[in-house]
């Protein structure tokens, strides 16, 4: 009478600690070893920003050699820093350097983080395309984007009120803003967060008194790019000039390894570097490193 | 006989263990968002947590004030509330009382469909259609505002409210509702007098359960109403821009160090709005009880 009951339950139980303990196992095992000691798969986890490239990267890779598999997973930039740290992945992408903190974290854990810059990304402002100011200075930016200067008729504009917007502080180019043009003063505390890029895009587009800024492989012909000058001139955000060096707003996009990059991971590595690799980093919308 | 029996016996203990995980897994939740939240503490002083006015997590020193997010979900919340509460009641009365009941074939699927849509898709037309729309006719800075999130969550919650509060309408007894009318109430009075006083109790689950749909939501409001976390002044907080708290839990949790100040602030910001959560279903209840009780003497 009992029998079938309890059989159930133990199905059950067996089920459920099966569910929990699986759940529990993930990301353990990430560094798969081939027979031969190579890795024959690696795991790389990190910034939505390096993502695309990182994904486009790994699907041609994978079609030249189909025994091997790179898989990739976004989070952001922390996430893959803090599974490097806990020594999780065998990539941690980030589109922003490993703060003083956390390369300590890492070596504590017996972690040696090695930088690897795969890309360029540049950084456009964007204004919507009424707007008649086509360029504005860093300072005129910072002053914009602290809350100094509030109005668009202060730098050549119309009269109207400037709507700020910003990036959420979990992205990496909120911070790589915040760094290289208001020189880490905060954001004024009116100043928009929108939770993508695509949210600015799309609010730049609809709304003449909003400024903002996105990754230059998200420019379209709804928002319009402003020339940024740092002190050298305006310059546009062109390929030409990014590449040059001459375009102030472009920021390193990283690939961080423990230790420097052994087997898959340094063939993977050296694939993006590659002829095929680096004419998908352009075809991605960001630039060769 | 005995097959049965057992079989019963095998489904009861089957059904008891499903509910037995829910319970589990509710402790567990709890437990590990009260523990996370409470790390805060260690660095950071309770009080500036709760009393806190700006809400900086990044700059250092990190602010983490609870006030702008506490209010900014609570003026959002209150606006979906004001809008769609005597809609949704209005909707409610045509659907089971008024309406012809062809019409009302017609509409309640519409109003199931309403509620089958995801949230990202609202907040997809909130961004593109209401925003401008509030910026324009209002002559505002910016569309992104409190009122915005407002308007979707409040057809958000629409239709909860309405086939909550349509079912509370349709079991009041129609001996009641023909008791009124022999006494030669009119129709209007009979749903005004003797319909909705009785039907209360469901009326004000439906509330509840909007206001808990309302404070609870995350994706729409995170795209609509721009997220600035300021305090909001009473009414006119609501043309501003304003930060929620579910908003903010979404939009740093992506990249915030595990084990930092600023991971923990998320967690304890999720206690609060959980604390929040379980007071409001504590009050549906207790409203259900109170009116039950009435209507059984």
């Amino acid at each position: 009478m009992f029998k079938k009951s309890m059989s159930y339950m133990i199905t059950l139980l067996l089920v459920t600690s099966l569910a929990l303990f699986g759940a529990g196992c993930v990301g353990n095992d990430a560094a798969d070893s081939g027979s031969d000691g190579e890795m024959q798969s690696i795991q790389i986890k990190g910034s939505d920003t390096v993502l695309p490239l990182a994904q486009a990267e790994a699907e041609i890779f994978m079609m030249e050699y189909p025994d091997k598999t790179v898989s990739i997973i976004g989070g952001g930039s922390g996430v893959g820093i803090a599974a490097l740290i806990d020594d999780e992945v065998d990539i941690a992408m980030a589109s922003r350097a490993m703060k003083e903190a956390e390369i300590e974290n890492a070596q504590a854990n017996g972690v040696d983080p090695i930088q690897l810059t795969i890309a360029w990304d540049g950084i456009s402002v964007v204004v919507n395309p009424e707007n008649p100011v086509s360029a504005l200075t860093y300072e005129q930016l910072e002053a914009i984007y602290v809350g100094d200067i509030s109005n668009w008729n202060e730098v050549g504009g119309e009269d109207r009120e400037i709507v700020v917007l910003s990036r959420d502080s979990s992205s990496g180019t909120y911070e790589y803003f915040k760094e290289e043009v208001m020189e880490g003063n905060e954001y004024r505390a009116d100043a928009l967060i929108n939770p993508s890029t695509g949210a600015i895009i799309q609010t730049v587009s609809q709304n003449p008194n909003a400024i903002g800024y996105v990754g230059v492989a998200y420019l379209d012909r709804t928002t319009k790019p402003l020339a940024v000058d740092k002190g050298d001139g305006a310059e546009e955000p062109t390929s030409e000039n990014i590449l040059a060096g001459t375009y102030p707003l472009a920021r390193p996009l990283y690939f961080y390894t423990d230790g420097e990059p052994t087997g898959l991971a340094l063939e993977f590595v050296e694939f993006i570097s590659s002829e095929t690799g680096e004419a998908m980093v352009f075809e991605v919308g960001y630039f060769p490193a | 006989m005995l097959d049965r029996k057992r079989k019963e016996k095998a489904i009861e203990s089957t059904l008891l263990m499903v509910s037995g995980v829910t319970v589990v897994a509710l402790f567990l939740l709890c437990f590990f968002l009260f523990r996370e939240g409470y790390l805060l503490f260690g660095d950071y002083s309770p009080i500036s947590f709760i009393t806190g006015s700006s809400w900086y997590p990044s700059s250092s020193p990190a602010k983490f004030g609870l006030l702008p997010l506490l209010t900014g979900s609570l003026i959002v919340t209150a606006g979906a509330i004001i809008l769609s509460v005597p809609l949704g009641i209005a909707a409610a009365v045509y659907i089971s009382e008024l309406a012809d009941p062809k019409v009302a074939q017609i509409i309640k699927p519409f109003v199931e469909i309403l509620a089958g849509i995801p949230s990202v898709v609202y907040g997809f037309f909130g961004l593109v259609i209401v925003v401008p729309l509030l910026q324009d006719l209002l002559d505002l800075p910016t569309g992104q505002t409190a009122l915005a999130g407002s308007i979707m969550l409040g057809m958000m919650a629409l239709p909860t409210i309405i086939s909550v509060s349509e079912d509370a309408i349709n079991s009041v007894p129609t001996a009641l509702k023909e008791g009124s009318l022999a006494l030669g109430s009119t129709k209007w009075q009979t749903i005004y007098r003797v319909v909705l006083p009785a039907a209360l109790s469901g009326i004000s689950a439906a509330v509840m359960l909007g206001i808990g749909r309302a404070i609870g939501e995350t994706m729409t409001v995170m795209m609509v109403t721009g997220n600035t976390a300021i305090i909001p002044g009473v009414p006119e907080g609501l043309f501003d821009p304003v930060r929620t708290m579910t908003a903010t839990i979404a939009l740093e949790m992506g990249e915030v160090p595990q084990g930092s100040d600023h991971f923990h602030a998320l967690f304890a910001v999720g206690s609060v709005l959980f604390i929040i959560t379980f007071i409001i279903n504590l009050i549906a209840d207790s409203v259900k009880k109170k009116y039950r009780l009435k209507e059984a003497v």
